[in-house]
């Protein structure tokens, strides 16, 4: 057995490495950085808590979740004319297109998602002036939701943690 | 490409110690990689590994965690149980196969 070549899996230690996602947009195309990401990170054993907040409380809102949208406007990567983009129809198609592409790569949609990450053990956290200023409360939100907590208990539960803002 | 000796047997691995092999694996090697990184194989474990197997036969390619979830029917959470904190590298290095390519 001691010639035997054995990857390390870093077993022994615990490096304690964490990772902190503020989750600050609502549109689809800002919510699968923060999923992909995160959901690599919990693959590697690394502890992440997502913190949804302003527009990104679309993505755990029950009511808007499963309707996020795809804008090309002012997105100059998506190579459309400027012109065009803003027009009646375009952002339904564009969504459409982002969506069927996710779906054809086996990535699951935003609530699913949700739920990827929380069974691989992610705290989802609420921002609780976001919800103040929407008039929702946690029954609102997606039933994955840990709790609705202030900024500064989430600053204070990330100690040493690495930041993502998205 | 290194060699390394598992029961008694030659065995094509990469620099971190993943098979490259498809055909050099069994399962009496699958217990030995799996002694190495301190896993006790279970029944649970072996329907993971069978799946990824076959998996890896069909499509060419390691199954990514979700496909496992999705393809395979053993639910993340179990996955994560089975294989702690590092379950893709973890199952298909028992497995015999290489790490999943896929992010999601």
């Amino acid at each position: 057995m001691s010639d035997m070549i054995v990857p390390s899996f870093g077993n022994d230690e615990d490096t304690g490495r964490k990772l902190a996602i503020i989750c600050s947009k609502g549109s689809l195309d800002m919510a699968y950085p923060a999923f992909i990401l995160g959901n690599a990170a919990l693959g590697e054993g690394i502890a992440v808590d997502l913190f949804f907040t302003f527009w990104g409380f679309d993505i755990i809102n029950k009511k808007t979740m499963d309707h996020l949208k795809f804008s090309p406007v002012g997105n100059t990567a998506t190579h459309m004319p400027a012109a065009l983009s803003p027009l009646p129809g375009v952002t339904s198609f564009a969504t459409h297109s982002l969506k069927k592409s996710l779906t054809e790569l086996d990535v699951p949609e935003v609530r699913d998602f949700l739920g990827l990450l929380k069974d691989s053990g992610a705290n989802i956290w609420a921002c609780q002036l976001s919800a103040d200023m929407n008039h929702l409360v946690k029954e609102d939100l997606y039933e994955g939701v840990d709790a609705i907590i202030n900024a500064s208990a989430f600053i204070e539960m990330t100690d040493g943690a690495q930041l993502l803002f998205i | 490409m290194p060699t390394t000796v598992i029961e008694g047997h030659n065995i094509s691995v990469d620099d971190e110690g993943f098979l490259t092999e498809y055909d050099q694996w069994d399962p009496v090697i699958a217990s030995a990689l799996a002694v190495a990184i301190g896993v006790d194989l279970t029944d649970e474990h072996w329907k993971v590994i069978n799946f990824l197997r076959e998996d890896f036969k069909v499509n060419g390619a390691t199954p990514t965690l979700r496909r496992v979830s999705t393809a395979g029917g053993i639910d993340t959470k179990s996955l994560f149980a089975l294989f702690p904190k590092k379950p893709a590298k973890k199952m298909s290095y028992i497995a015999g196969l290489p790490k999943p390519a896929g992010c999601v």
